[in-house]
């Protein structure tokens, strides 16, 4: 083997290497662009120590409630070590915008079965959109580590039909946590 | 190798191996602990302390404590002079070991129960960050030893290509220089201010944002060690020679330059940051992929002139003509199949979208004890029964027990990642002690758990098997012997452009590529003035 011969063959494969992470970045910028992809980037800010006194995590304000466009918001609080509330109610089929901050340490949330997945950082409310095609219960533990109790901090999503779906006349429901 | 050195690189493998063992025994005990098997001892505090401690020991005591073990004696062998200073490299080796010492104890009394990401404003006692700090300042006391080293063997040589092995060695030196100083920052600024009580609030999102900075990087501190075995000791043991000189250092140098500004792939789900930024890092990120891919061509092909030497035929006659039973070539295959399995985990990873399935799941403790545990573990294994009979003059009396345990190593990491991913795909969060298996909708995870508790057994055997293979096999008959030989290249250089041969130019890249990739993003926190959150101590 003569070195010439060397370099031919590893110029062969540097163009096999470019074409595999042009087709690797290819299928990520697609994937993100057509299928709306975005992680939670929205980097608004919000003070951790004034949040149960006033703004819109103040406790009768958390939970699910029906815009007026029929989308739904849902705001929650994770605390250590509960997500308050503990229970949200959403209908299949619409658009919904979570709203998640914290007022102690990082925490993060979760749906199982979806895309939903979000870090929770005191100083910043993140926020998340999705679409349940299906009704049923689906959990949400914390998936970082805020303390001793990081473990038994679960909550759930209830999703229920059109048909279910029957908010008060603020536009809110509730549900109970199960278990 | 002269016995002061021998000394000086078995007291700091030792310490490497002595943690590993430590925190293979937590490891297996944690999987215990999150099955449906109920385990001594199963309170979130204790479990909690383990994963801390397994953590550390894993992630900053065995690689930090090898790689300058492993960085000692190459500058020794590949260069064929003394170290720049015995004293220093001594004095350096004392100030890690007191590190890991106070951190070690501080965990274990439960002080510092925030896990080895230690993410604020959670806070643990100042010893745990104090510790860690004397480790990296040891290490980065080693890495002036290595650019010194290389320097000194430069004026002796002038224009002569620095060894392969010597040149991946300083390349990893100056990445990890670059790669702590997040974490330095986040550690001296931020962490320990407010451990001390000095401060009772703290910038979270500026703190995550420096952690980010170290925590791809040091990724690829950990993993250069093994690709210095497959460019320079692989080659070697399989018979053959290296293919490429030219694309080993290539590759090295690229792993300076991209494993650095890419470290937001790891924030894609938080909400401090804007998706402009989280776009370019994980363009950047698909880089990372080029030289493991030219890795593997130049190192597949140097097996390919050893399995054809040995008289191996047709496309892939030659493979089985390789020496598989000797350590660094089994190592070494099976490393392969791991990056094999867990480069395809790693490109859902870093993908902008999937990401969000798998973000701080099991998924992810899964790929990198498939990666780092699996493959790069084993490569450290490899390299040290490559490198025993050098330090102590004593071949293994049979390579029989090296292999098994190598085979056991690679078995184990298998069976309990495979499960462990799966279980990630569908939600089951990390850092959870343990599951209420009788919730219906996680009842199936049962008995996959189960077979990671059996994977994670097999790995804890396969780590003591190794310890005892480094304390009683290495018991041949003495070598006068000892000198070690790289791999060479079909086509040594002779002569290498500056550029090939040093980081200068470099050096500057980096420093380019960082203030693109991280200037706004940095300073963005000293812009928007977000709330800082108050310290909670654990
Ligand atoms: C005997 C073999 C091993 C077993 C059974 C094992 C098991 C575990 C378990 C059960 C966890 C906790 C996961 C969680 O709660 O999310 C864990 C975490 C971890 N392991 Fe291992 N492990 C082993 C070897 C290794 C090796 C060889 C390394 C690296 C060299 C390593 C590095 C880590 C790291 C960095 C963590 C993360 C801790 C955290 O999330 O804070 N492990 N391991
Ligand atoms: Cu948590
Ligand atoms: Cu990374």
């Amino acid at each position: 083997m003569n070195e010439q011969e060397i370099l031919r063959t590893e110029l062969r494969w540097a163009l096999i290497v470019a074409g595999a992470v042009g087709i690797i970045v290819a299928v990520i910028v697609v994937s993100s662009a057509a299928m709306v992809l975005h992680p939670p980037s929205n980097v608004e800010t919000i003070d951790p120590t004034t949040l149960h006194l006033e703004g819109e995590f103040v406790e009768n304000n958390l939970g699910s409630v029906e815009n007026p466009d029929g989308t739904i918001t849902a705001r929650i609080l994770a605390t250590q070590f509960m997500f308050v509330p503990r229970c949200v109610v959403v209908p299949a089929g619409r658009r919904v915008t979570f709203r998640l901050t914290s007022p102690d340490v990082i925490h993060g949330m979760l749906i199982d079965g979806t895309n939903v997945n979000t870090m929770v950082m005191p100083g910043y409310v993140a926020q998340v959109n999705t679409t349940f095609p299906e009704p049923g219960d689906r959990f949400v533990p914390c998936h970082e580590y805020c303390g001793l109790g990081h473990g038994g901090m679960w909550s759930m999503i209830r999703v229920v039909p059109e048909s279910e779906w029957k908010p008060d006349a603020d536009g809110r429901m509730s549900c109970e946590f199960p278990y | 190798m002269n016995s002061p050195t021998s000394r000086l690189v078995r007291a700091h493998l030792w310490v490497a191996f002595a943690a590993f063992a430590v925190a293979a025994l937590m490891g297996a005990a944690q999987m215990l602990v999150r099955s449906e098997l109920t385990a001594p001892a199963e309170r979130p505090e204790t479990y909690f302390i383990s994963v801390t401690a397994h953590g550390t020991l894993m992630a900053y005591v065995l690689p930090t404590l090898f790689i300058m073990g492993f960085g000692y004696f190459v500058a020794v062998t590949a260069l064929n002079r003394e170290l720049p200073s015995m004293k220093a490299a001594w004095i350096a080796y004392w100030i890690a070991v007191v590190g890991i010492a106070m951190a070690a104890v501080t965990v274990f009394l439960g002080k510092a129960t925030v896990l080895y990401t230690f993410y604020p404003p959670l806070t643990g006692s100042v010893f745990y960050y104090l510790g860690l700090v004397l480790v990296v300042v040891g290490s980065w006391i080693w890495c002036v030893q290595m650019l010194l080293a290389m320097r000194n063997w430069k004026r002796e040589h002038p224009g002569v290509p620095v060894p392969l092995a010597m040149f991946a060695t300083v390349a990893n030196a100056v990445l990890w220089l670059w790669t702590t100083v997040g974490v330095a920052a986040e550690l001296l600024f931020q962490v320990i201010p407010a451990a001390l009580g000095w401060k009772q609030t703290i910038d979270v999102g500026l703190s995550r944002t420096l952690f980010s900075w170290t925590l791809h990087a040091i990724v690829y501190f950990w993993l250069i060690p093994a690709y210095i075995a497959f460019y320079t000791m692989l080659p070697q043991a399989a018979g053959g020679r290296l293919y490429s000189d030219t694309m080993g250092r290539l590759a090295f140098i690229l792993f300076l330059l991209y494993s650095l500004p890419v470290g937001m792939h790891h924030l894609f789900m938080d909400p401090e940051h804007g998706s402009g930024f989280k776009f370019l890092q994980m363009m950047l990120t698909s880089l990372v992929t080029v030289p493991t891919l030219l890795t593997i061509f130049t190192i597949t092909a140097s097996l390919e002139i050893a399995g054809r030497l040995r008289g191996g035929t047709g496309l892939f006659g030659w493979i089985k003509k390789l020496p598989w039973d000797r350590p660094m070539v089994l190592a070494g295959g099976l490393a392969f199949v791991m990056l094999g399995f867990g480069g395809f985990g790693g490109l859902i990873n870093m993908s902008y979208g999937m990401n969000a399935m798998v973000h701080n799941t099991s998924w992810v403790t899964a790929h990198f004890h498939l990666i780092f545990g699996g493959s790069v573990v084993i490569m450290y294994f490899a390299i040290a029964y490559e490198i025993w009979p050098k330090l102590t003059g004593r071949p293994a009396w049979s390579v029989r027990p090296l292999r098994y345990q190598i085979w056991l190593w690679f078995i184990g990491t298998m069976t309990m990642t495979l499960p462990w991913h799966l279980l990630g795909l569908f939600g089951q969060p990390r850092r959870v002690s343990t599951f209420d298996y009788s919730f219906p909708q996680i009842a199936w995870w049962g008995p996959w758990t189960m077979m990671s508790v059996a994977g994670g057994a097999i790995m804890f055997l396969s780590a003591f098997y190794f310890v005892w293979n480094l304390a009683k096999v290495f018991r041949g008959e003495p070598r006068t012997d000892i000198h070690m030989t790289y791999a060479l290249a079909v086509h040594p250089p002779h002569r290498l452009p500056a550029a090939l041969n040093g980081f200068a130019l470099w050096n500057w890249l980096v420093l380019f590529l960082m203030v693109i990739a991280y200037a706004y993003p940095i300073l963005q926190f000293f812009i928007i003035d977000a709330p800082p959150a108050m310290i909670h101590r654990a």
